[in-house]
Formats: C-alpha cells, structure tokens, sequence
C-alpha cells in the first residue's frame, strides 16, 4: 500500500516536471517574437533606460507609421524595400513551382537511367552556400548589367528553390496513386488532359505548400540580397533591415517594427500550410 | 525532358558561375583590376590559404559551430518533440508554436539575439541584473568565447524546431504497438525509447538532418549581423572570411578558392546524412 502511494505521487511529480519542463521551452521559443513586438511599440528612450523598464508605461505605433511614410529617422525607403520583396519573391515562387512540378512529376512518374544520381546532384547545388555563389554571379551580373535588377534576384531565387521544390512536389505526386492517372487514360484523357484534371487537383494542397516555401525563402533570403542589390531598385527587406545600423547608432525600435513587418506574412503563410509541409517531406520517409 | 528546365536554370544560375569561380580560384583575380582574371598561376591561391593561420582558424570555428549547433539541435528537438507527443489537449496549438522559429529569416534571428545580448540595453543582460545575478554588463558579443555561445544559442534556436516538428510527424505516425508490447515484457522506459522508438525515429531525424545541411551556411546571416566576424576577427567564420576577403579586400581569387573548401564542406555534410538516411531507411524497411 505504501509502495503504491509513494509510486502514484513519483509519477504524479514527474508529469509535473515535464510538464513545467514543457512550459518553460515553448517561453523560450515565444520570448525572443515577443520581445520584438513589444520593443516596437514604445519609445526608444524606454528601451535604453537604465534600470530597464519591464512593464512598458506608453505604447504608440510611431515607429510604424514613421516607416511607411518614409520621414522616419533617416527616411529609410520602406515602401520600396516591401515592394521589391514582394515582386522577387512572388515571381520567383510562381516560375520554381512551374520548373519544379515539371521536374517533380518527372521524379515520380518516370523511371530513366541515373534517377538517384540525378536526384541527389539537384540537391547538391542546394548546398552551395549563398556567399560562395555570390561571388561568381557578382561577377556575371555586372558583366551582364543584372546586378541591382529585379530579374536578376528573381533568376538567382528561381535556382535556389527548384531542388527543394522538386524534392517537395516529387512527394506529392508520389502519394497520388497511379492508377487514377492511367484510368483517366483509358477513359479518353491525353496524358495531358489526365494531369490536369485528376493528379494535379490532388496534389495542389501540397503544391501550394511548396510554393509557400519558395515565397519563405525568397522571402527571407540575404547572403546573395545583400551582394547583388545596390539601391531600391533592387534592395529586399533583409537587406534594408541593415539600413537601421549606422556607424555607431542603432534604431532599435525602427528595426524591431521592420522585423514585425517581416514576420508577419511568414507567419500567416506558414501557418497556413503547416501539416501539408510535414507530410509532405515525410512522404518519403519510410517508402523511400 | 520534363527535367530540362529545373537542370537548364540551375546549370546556368549555379554549375556555370562556379565554373567561373573554380577558374577565378587560380587567378589573383582583383575586382579593381579585372585584367587579372585571365593570369594563371596554378594552385598558389590554394597554397597561401592553407598556410595561412587565420583560415584554419575559421575553418576549425565553422566545423565546431555546425557540430556543437547540429548536435544540440537534434537532442533538444527530440525532447521538445517527446513532451508535446506526451500531451494530451493542445497539441495543435502547441505543434503551431514550435514551427514560430521556422518562419524568421535567419537575418531577423541574427538581429533579435543581437538585441537580447547587447551588452547595455539586452533582455538577457537586464534579466540577470534585475534578479541579481550579476551587477556588471556582460559582454556577451565583445568577449570572443560568450559572443560563440551566443551566436550558437542563436542558430539552436532558429533551427531546433525542424528537428522538433519532423521527429514529431514521426512518433504521430508511429504504431503503438510495439512499445506497449515492450513495456509488456518489461522493458524499462529507457529500453523502449532506446530499442524501439528511437530505431522508428531515426529516419525522420535524418530527413531532417538532410533538410538541415542543406543549408548549413545560413547561418552566415546571423553571423554577419550579430558580430560580423568580430571583434577582431574573434568570431570569425570561413562565410564571413570569404565575404570580406571578397568585397572588403577585393581578393576575388583568393575568395574562390576559399569558397571551394567552404562548398566541398557544405558537401561533404550533406552527403554524409544522406548515406545516412539512406541506412536508416533500409533498416526500417527491413525490420516491418
């Protein structure tokens, strides 16, 4: 009877711990978003006070409406930076997705000699690190007046996302059964016809979750950005977040309001395709 | 044939320009006298930066930093991964929370530890001296070795949730009963972890791995913002030695040819969990 209690009230307290333990790392994963937010909202003689000020006394959205009225501590051009994010991103995702379901199908589908060795070599100039790459194409694009253009962040973006995208969407066709396809074929459907209207229906959640991911890294991509772009013709946000450093002086709170500005479409597209992203990478795991 | 895009843009965007690199690497190759690209000279690129003390250095620092970061990663996501598949309720929310790291670009990441360890206005510099701690500022980004836990505990952050989020999907997709079998015949909870969940799991730590390594040099990013090498080169790493040998000192030659050991590293990570995955992949097949 005793061993029972005493065993009941062990368990009983390592759930506890554990889950103390849980709370205490999703704090951590939480504090640093937080603390952003929170330091954009009041003014910088608020963050730099001594003894800090932990429970802020004014709130006010200065900071975001200096930004996007581009007078705000030397005139940083917002409004350019987020513009040009967007364009390189979006045209970059839509152009790897169609590289990238062209090259996936073909992973799934077809069996041709050297399959893995292609695979793998796909993979491979993914690993090619930003700032390795972006001495050559530095070069190249001086030479070829890309540099600071839109069309040569979008070319570069296109490149970095089609083996993850490949890789991605190759794991969705794989889950649609082949049979659907080759049925559609007998009832009368080109292969064309059969693509369109029964594997990629099925496939578009997981298409678009690629396409997510794309945008993500486009998104948030500096290494090349901060070397093949010049002014804000061609400048991403990453890049124009540098832009709060001065010499000697940080705008802390203008920086913190640019990075909410970031964030805030990652999140909600992440958000978005979350279980479709796992699945999808997983798909692989075990079937091979 | 439906290959030939994703190959035609990566051959043109990526195999080219390294060609040029690989060229330029045996060039002494100035941005400020292009004339110089067409001098061959062998290997003595290769030759200056082996002898050269500072390289090893980084080179040592980055090898060390992916090991201790990698490593860190994939433990602590593993016990993340075990508490939220132990709970009950929430999980949703809890499964929303862990993916928040993913969608920081890792130059926000860079920016918002910078922040938190600034040695006078930071949340962490704050906290210990609020609670008593300590009544000095640490200098968590000047003293060489603090500024490398800082910016390891910066990139663990970012990264862990992948770890996390797939080990996750695999103990979800997991069946239940071999552990409840294991646990029938008396095997402790360390056994059962260690004979037959972990042996499940390790494919989707490796995939996650293999996603990871891909892009191991993003943690240039938060390198280049948090210290950017410094100060005096305390925290310098082979991404941020080729960007400022490149662009500061203008010595694209000398660049390449570091950049080819930095690429022959990323490679070589890869391709080593890749042969991994491919192991563990086998050995669940083999063991269903």
């Amino acid at each position: 009877m005793d061993a029972n209690a005493s065993a009941r009230l062990k368990k009983r307290g390592s759930a506890w711990a554990l889950n103390v333990a849980l709370f205490i790392s999703m704090l951590i994963i939480c504090l640093p978003g937080l603390w952003i937010v929170l330091n954009s909202l009041r003014p910088t003689v608020e963050i730099m006070a001594k003894p800090p000020v932990w429970i802020p006394r004014e709130l006010s959205f200065d900071a975001y409406v200096d930004m996007f009225s581009g007078v705000g501590q030397g005139g940083i051009p917002v409004i350019s930076y987020f513009r040009n994010s967007v364009i390189i991103a979006v045209t970059s995702t839509i152009i790897s997705l169609a590289i990238g379901m062209s090259g996936g199908y073909a992973f799934a589908r077809y069996r041709f000699k050297g399959k893995s060795a292609w695979f793998l070599g796909l993979m491979l100039t993914r690993t090619v690190p930003g700032i390795a790459l972006s001495l050559p194409l530095f070069f190249l694009y001086a030479k070829t007046g890309l540099i600071d253009t839109h069309a040569g962040m979008i070319i570069a973006y296109t490149a970095l996302n089609v083996p993850f995208t490949i890789w991605l969407i190759d794991g969705f066709f794989r889950q649609v059964p082949r049979d659907l396809a080759e049925a559609a074929q007998i009832d009368g459907c080109t292969r064309w016809q059969a693509f369109w209207q029964v594997e990629f229906p099925l496939a578009r959640p997981g298409i678009a979750s690629a396409g997510i991911f794309a945008f993500l890294t486009s998104w948030n991509e500096f290494a090349l950005a901060s070397q093949l772009t010049r002014s804000t013709d061609s400048k991403t946000l990453p890049v124009g977040l540098l832009d709060y450093t001065a010499e000697f002086t940080i705008d802390w709170r203008g920086m913190c309001a640019l990075a909410v500005v970031m964030i805030i479409p990652a999140l909600l597209l992440t958000y978005a395709v979350q279980k479709h992203l796992v699945s999808g990478l997983t798909s692989g795991a075990i079937k091979g | 044939m439906l290959l030939l895009p994703a190959v035609i843009v990566l051959s043109a965007v990526v195999v080219v320009p390294l060609l040029l690199s690989l060229w330029s690497s045996f060039t002494p190759f100035r941005l400020t006298k292009p004339e110089t690209v067409y001098q061959f000279i062998g290997i003595r690129n290769y030759q200056r930066i082996f002898g050269d003390l500072d390289f090893w250095i980084a080179f040592g620092r980055t090898v060390l930093l992916l090991t201790v970061a990698l490593n860190l990663e994939m433990l602590i996501g593993l016990g993340l991964a075990l508490l939220v598949d132990r709970q009950t309720r929430g999980q949703r929310l809890l499964r929303t929370i862990l993916m928040f790291p993913m969608m920081f670009s890792p130059i926000l990441v860079g920016f918002q530890f910078k922040f938190m360890f600034n040695d006078n206005v930071g949340l962490v510099n704050n906290a210990l001296q609020s609670l008593g701690f300590t009544d000095k500022a640490i200098p968590w980004l000047i003293d060489g070795k603090l500024a490398f836990l800082a910016i390891a505990a910066a990139e663990i952050w970012s990264s862990t949730a992948v770890f996390a989020i797939f080990i996750l999907a695999g103990l979800m997709a997991m069946p239940r009963e071999p552990q409840e079998a294991a646990r029938v015949d008396g095997c402790t909870p360390w056994q059962t972890f260690r004979y037959v969940t972990w042996p499940f799991l390790m494919p989707f730590a490796f995939i996650a791995m293999t996603i990871r390594s891909l892009d191991v040099a993003r943690a240039y990013d938060i390198i280049k913002i948090m210290t950017d090498g410094g100060p005096a080169g305390r925290t310098e790493v082979l991404w941020t030695l080729i960007a400022r040998t490149a662009y500061s000192d203008a010595r694209m030659g000398m660049a390449n040819a570091m950049s080819y050991v930095a690429i022959l590293l990323s490679v070589a990570f890869t391709a080593y969990f890749f042969s991994k995955l491919g192991k563990a992949r086998a050995q669940v097949a083999g063991d269903w």
